[in-house]
């Protein structure tokens, strides 16, 4: 505290006061209305949804549309879990992004690991490859994968679901990225020169120090693998389906019931906003982290 | 004996470590897309149990079909109508958020909220809002005296509505990589601008945009791969029909495919349609590439 003080009380009178700059700034009022305006953007659909789903049908063509949150919200969840198969599409979706998760967190840090801290030839080349393939659109290979499903008897089971969903490009560019910067190179040598295996290396150095990118990984990964809807929707059936095929047959009825299909979307995108409650600020510092590399 | 495994060890285990990606993607991610080149070439239908190769048949008959062109067009169209408004605004969003604001993380959730909500959601509640009779936006026109827009039964007004959709669900995203690349611009640049007296909007153009361009350059390619492919918001919009509207008004060459495939079953057909629209991606990317860098260079 005095050490504070003191330095403040030396601080000469006269020293001439240097305009601060741009990002070191207080932003003033117009910066506020702006963000205020992008949270009503951003936020409004999605309480908008709430409002339908909360409301009887007949109430929605009324002039003005009622604009607060109404009373049969738990009638249209019953009725939207009664006319599609929403515990099984939740369950599947749980499943199929989970495993997906795992898999891809796993590949690529063991990837990554190789990528990022040992030597081999080819190495440059390989890595080049990846990040190319990251800008391949392989949902153009939708009707040969079709073909595969259909002859290894997995059409219309999540394993067909999962399977092209196993790794990912941008999974192990990611995780080369940050175990390059996260893992000292000397204690990699120090372990070897102990005489330890590089798969020991792997599991007791690597590992540990990747826990919080794979953390962010894992959850792009997931929100990823929840909201994905062609190929789940090629390769289901709307009996058997992920929680986004559950929403298109919700969508396909012949007379337009909004209150039921906008309770759907609630169903759909709550584990997901939950989960955004939770630990968004580490999704946001991935995707931001994600974009320097990139 | 030892020194030969740990030789081994060090030489042969990283092959090990990357083998599991490249043969995971090879087979489900690579040899879809070769295959599809050779599907394209025969008559393919999923429901007969020969296919006999026709050669070129099913291109030349793709590249005859008005309901092709008309969907590369549809395409190309809410493609400019989506990503030209979406990457101004995430240029001046993340200008704005690119100051000591008050509460920074809370501005960056809520620019990132729509991208979380998935594609099948967010054309599910902007089909209410543009709805005809009792949407959002019909009411909000009322007010002004205007009448009501059937926004699915124009060609305009659909494919606004369904750019409507992209525009809110990757703004914000885009805001975030721009905001990244933002702050890794030296600070020094900008107090140098400012004691010559330069504006906000000045120190925008002239020294953020040419210190983030290798960024921008980033988001249009990624978004126009990504807009090549619009499929779940036309398909949902116009209530799970694979045509695009009664007209065709709003099909896209993703939802062309999925016609030609997955409601007539021609794979063959398909897989050309396939492989087209990835001549089209490849194309637009690379004169998206040079016209982006053209424009800022000037």
């Amino acid at each position: 505290m005095t050490t504070v003080l003191s330095r403040a009380a030396v601080r000469p009178v006269a020293e001439p006061r240097r305009k601060p700059y741009r990002a070191e700034r207080r932003p003033g009022k117009l910066a506020y209305l702006t963000l205020a305006g992008l949270a009503v953007f951003s936020g409004f659909p999605i309480y908008w949804s709430l409002v339908v789903a909360s409301q009887d049908n007949s109430v929605l063509g009324a002039v003005p549309p009622p604009f607060g949150i109404g009373s049969h919200l738990f009638e249209n969840l019953d009725r939207a879990f009664g006319t599609v198969p929403f515990f099984r599409a939740l369950t599947n979706s749980f499943i199929v992004s989970g495993a997906i998760t795992i898999s891809v967190v796993f590949f690529s840090t063991l990837a990554g690991f190789a990528f990022a801290k040992l030597r081999f030839r080819g190495r440059n080349a390989m890595l080049l490859m990846i990040v190319a393939t990251m800008m391949v659109p392989t949902q153009l290979g939708i009707i040969p994968l079709y073909l595969i499903m259909i002859k290894a008897h997995l059409a219309g089971t999540m394993y067909a679901v999962i399977a092209p969903s196993l790794v990912s490009a941008f999974g192990v560019f990611f995780m080369t990225q940050f175990l390059g910067e996260a893992v000292p190179t000397e204690l990699l040598e120090a372990a070897r020169a102990d005489g330890c295996s590089t798969i020991r290396i792997f599991w007791h150095v690597v590992l540990p120090a990747a826990r919080p990118a794979a953390a962010v990984l894992g959850m792009l990964t997931f929100m990823t693998a929840w909201n994905d809807f062609f190929w789940p929707l090629v390769v289901l059936t709307p009996e058997d389906p992920t929680v986004q095929v559950a929403l298109s047959t919700l969508a396909s009825g012949y007379v337009q019931d909004y209150s039921l299909s906008l309770t759907g979307t609630l169903i759909a995108t709550v584990p997901l906003l939950a989960l955004f409650g939770i630990l968004g600020r580490h999704i946001i510092g991935g995707i931001m982290q994600g974009a320097i590399k990139g | 004996m030892r020194s030969f495994f740990h030789r081994l060890d060090v030489k042969g285990s990283p092959y090990l470590y990357v083998t599991p990606f490249f043969l995971i993607f090879a087979s489900f991610g690579l040899f879809p897309l070769a295959y599809t080149g050779w599907v394209s070439l025969h008559e393919w239908n999923l429901l007969e149990d020969t296919h006999p190769w026709i050669g070129l048949g099913n291109y030349t008959t793709l590249f005859t079909d008005s309901s092709f062109w008309n969907a590369l067009r549809n395409t190309a169209q809410i493609w400019v109508l989506s990503t030209v408004p979406q990457l101004v605004a995430a240029l001046f969003l993340a200008n704005t958020l690119n100051q000591r604001l008050r509460a920074p993380t809370f501005w960056r959730l809520t620019a990132l909220l729509p991208n979380i909500t998935s594609v099948a959601a967010v054309a599910l509640i902007f089909s209410q809002v543009f709805g005809k009779e009792y949407g959002l936006v019909n009411w909000v026109l009322g007010l002004f005296g205007a009448g009501h827009i059937d926004w699915q039964a124009g060609t305009a007004s659909s494919q606004v509505a369904i750019s409507v959709m992209i525009i809110w669900r990757w703004t914000g995203y885009n805001a975030l990589i721009y905001l990244a690349a933002m702050q890794a611009v030296p600070r020094d640049l900008y107090q140098a601008a400012e004691l010559d007296g330069a504006t906000g909007f000045q120190q925008l153009t002239r020294i953020t945009l040419p210190a983030i361009r290798p960024t921008v350059i980033f988001t249009v390619i990624v978004s126009t791969i990504g807009g090549m492919q619009v499929l779940a918001e036309p398909l949902l919009f116009g209530g799970s029909s694979t045509t695009g509207g009664s007209d065709r008004q709003f099909q896209t060459l993703g939802l062309y495919l999925y016609e030609a495939g997955f409601t007539r079953f021609d794979f063959g057909y398909a897989a050309a349609a396939a492989w087209a629209m990835f001549g089209v991606i490849v194309l637009a990317a690379v004169a998206n590439y040079f016209l982006t860098s053209r424009l800022r260079r000037s």
